[in-house]
């Protein structure tokens, strides 16, 4: 039994709040959903779990099982037991699926997994072709196959808790079907799920026991399934103070594309092949 | 037989230029012309930011004293298949083995004479004069028209002795419709030693030539070299150099699309550590309609390396319907590492597309917050971010085991130790 717990977290990015004292616990087992409106720190909120660089904790905690992993890198943070299936997973030119989970596999000490045969079950089971994971990773992948990806390497890493940021983007209907049907029978193995999610779509595949909604960086109300379908009748608009357009409002990752030589934007790849 | 003038570099020795009179009277211009010029200074724009002022040529003995090669290193299994292997060591030819009729290997009469300098005048430039006056192991390779040489032809070019300089001179010859890869091997173990290669490549109508340089010389090495390919109607030339080795080396490499149909792809590898010093000078001259060039070069530095690149493409007012892109890529891994990139372009003509693009920045953190994410180690997942910075280059290179034997080296260059784990 394991139990991912966040206690009161606030995360700064640049110079803005993004978070202003999140409660969450989710163990082993269970299935929680974070909706929420854009802008809301959805994304800020999984990366954060996972320690990417450029967000800032100025209060709070990130304990699994009562180790708190908020000081941990990222690779530490993923040996402990956590699991991020991105939403916009990267590309990684040069570097295999399966050459990243053996080296995964083999740097926590899981020996006696053979780690080859684990990639190609779960592939055919979820339905990405084998040959993918050879090629290097996410490029040129189309958008279910990168999250049928993500979700093979859920499977063959056996996380305790799984944070899942937008399964539901950029996927066909077969596909999102595929990966919340293998994710749900993980948590009937006792895998625990921290769902972001923008619409209920994911959620009529992978039923969520708890869904909370996440608005300007706090939990503005907590409950069962029933919340979610709710939110899919009357939208975010109760949640909302003003009647400002939320739609399309989206976090910006400040400081690298800022730097003058690194000319790095989240938008524009600098090191796009142009001839393309 | 050798030239009595006081050149630029001290002919201790007396080395034997060969060459009917008519050559050797080349030679002789060649060298005046290198004198009068004298080294080039770093206030030249093809000579900025280079260490070129430390440049003393009375440290270095012109000499040809040949000797033997050692360690195959990164072409290691290539010579069994090889369609051709040709060693010059210091100076002199010390083998040549020919198992394809379409080759033709000329190292002294009348057919190395005339191709000697027929793609790089003289006047050109001082190391490539210079190369003129005192190359003594000129190698001409001829492909025969209409000839496919299926397996790659090997030019090792080692140098053994410390304080010499040398001038290595291969020209290729690809004669209409052939088709060739020739791997140039550059080698040398931790010597002191000056050596500036001259490679004059025509690429004759509807001919196809892959070309690479692998350079791992020691780290003491200096090297100035000079590659000119001119590619003619419809015809293709791939220019790859993986340079990983060297204290200062420099390649300034010219792709003339001279035909109408003809395209170049030009690529680098480089890898620099400690306090090695790569220099890329590309031209991409379009001089002929409905031409093509692309050029890709990624490079590392890494400790107190540096790193210059600076490219020109130039289309001339005659050169219609070309397309032209340059893309310089450098990642930098430590904070006293440098480099500086430098495209440029010269349109006389409107109906082109060009684009250059260039960076020089730390290594992509999506990429390795995505590898650390699923539990890689960070130092690995940087390892394995380096490694995979290069993947699109390496796919591009004419042979598959060199292409691997390169992967493995950057594996230890980035020390990436899976084994470790």
């Amino acid at each position: 039994m394991s139990t991912l717990s966040i206690q009161n977290l606030a995360v700064v990015v640049g110079e803005q709040q993004i978070l202003k004292g999140v409660d969450l616990e989710i163990s082993s087992g269970q299935v929680h959903a974070v909706m929420g409106p854009n802008g809301a720190g959805k994304s800020t909120l999984s990366n954060v779990i996972m320690g990417k660089p450029g967000y800032q904790i100025t209060s709070g905690s990130i304990e699994l099982d009562g180790r708190d992993l908020s000081s941990l890198p990222t690779w530490e943070r993923a040996q402990a037991g956590l699991f991020l299936a991105m939403q916009y997973p990267t590309e990684v030119p040069g570097v295999s699926v399966r050459e990243t989970l053996e080296l995964a596999l083999r740097s926590r000490g899981t020996e006696n997994i053979d780690v080859a045969s684990r990639l190609d079950e779960e592939a055919d089971q979820i339905g990405l072709p084998t040959e993918l994971l050879e090629r290097a990773l996410n490029v040129d992948f189309s958008g279910g196959e990168k999250k049928r990806n993500e979700t093979v390497q859920l499977a063959v890493l056996a996380p305790q808790i799984a944070v899942l940021d937008e399964l539901d983007s950029g996927l066909d209907i077969d596909a999102l079907r595929a990966c919340a049907e293998r994710i749900e029978a993980m948590t009937n193995d006792g895998l625990g799920v921290l769902c972001i999610t923008h619409y209920h779509r994911l959620l009529d595949h992978l039923i969520a026991d708890h869904v909370h909604i996440l608005v300007d960086g706090q939990i503005a109300e907590s409950g069962g399934p029933e919340l979610a379908r709710e939110l899919e009748d009357d939208g975010y608009s109760r949640f909302i103070d003003s009647d400002e357009e939320v739609e399309g409002v989206s976090v910006a990752i400040g400081g690298r594309a800022e730097t003058k030589n690194a000319a790095i934007s989240d938008s524009e790849d600098p090191f796009a092949d142009p001839v393309v | 037989m050798a030239p009595t003038i006081a050149g630029p570099f001290e002919n201790s020795e007396r080395v034997d230029l060969i060459g009917s009179s008519a050559f050797l009277e080349r030679r002789q211009e060649a060298e005046e012309r290198a004198s009068q010029r004298g080294v080039p200074s770093f206030e030249e724009e093809l000579w900025r930011y280079t260490p070129i002022a430390d440049l003393d040529t009375s440290k270095y003995r012109l000499e040809a004293p040949g000797g033997s090669i050692v360690d195959a290193g990164l072409v290691e299994g290539i010579e069994n298949e090889a369609a051709a292997i040709i060693e010059v060591v210091d100076g002199q030819i010390v083998s040549t083995v020919i198992n394809d009729e379409a080759i033709g290997v000329h190292s002294e009469g009348i057919e190395m004479e005339n191709a000697v300098g027929s793609v790089i005048p003289i006047g050109a430039d001082f190391f490539t004069d210079c190369n003129l006056s005192y190359c003594t192991a000129p190698v001409v390779i001829e492909i025969e028209r209409n000839s496919v040489v299926a397996s790659p032809i090997l030019v090792r070019q080692h140098t053994t002795t410390s304080e010499i300089v040398w001038f290595p001179r291969l020209v290729v010859l690809m004669g209409e419709n052939s088709e060739a890869t020739v791997v140039e091997h550059q080698t040398s173990p931790s010597v002191r030693a000056l050596v500036c290669p001259v490679n004059e490549i025509k690429v004759a109508q509807a001919a196809r030539l892959n070309y690479l340089t692998v350079q791992e010389h020691g780290p003491e090495i200096w090297q100035i070299s000079t590659q000119v390919a001119e590619v003619q109607r419809d015809a293709h030339v791939a220019l790859s150099q993986v340079a990983l080795g060297g204290s200062y080396a420099r390649a300034r490499i010219d792709t003339e699309m001279a035909g109408k149909g003809s395209s170049g792809e030009i690529s680098a590898i480089y890898f620099g550590r400690n306090d090695a010093q790569h220099d890329f000078r590309t031209f991409q001259k379009h001089e002929a309609p409905h031409t093509n060039s692309n050029l890709l070069f990624k490079g590392v530095v890494d400790d107190d390396s540096r790193a210059i690149y600076t490219g020109l493409i130039r289309i001339e007012a005659e050169a219609g319907d070309v397309n032209a892109f340059q893309t310089n890529r450098t990642l930098k891994l430590s904070e006293s590492a440098w480099a500086e990139s430098v495209p440029n372009l010269e349109i006389e003509n409107n109906d082109v597309k060009c684009s250059h693009a260039s960076a020089v920045g730390p290594i992509d953190e999506e990429q390795k917050f995505y590898l650390e994410s699923r539990g890689v180690p960070a130092d690995i997942a940087e390892a394995l971010v380096v490694k995979g910075f290069f993947a699109d280059v390496l796919e591009g290179l004419p042979s598959r085991p060199i292409a691997q034997a390169i992967d493995e080296r950057i594996e230890q260059l980035v020390a990436l130790d899976k084994e470790r784990l």
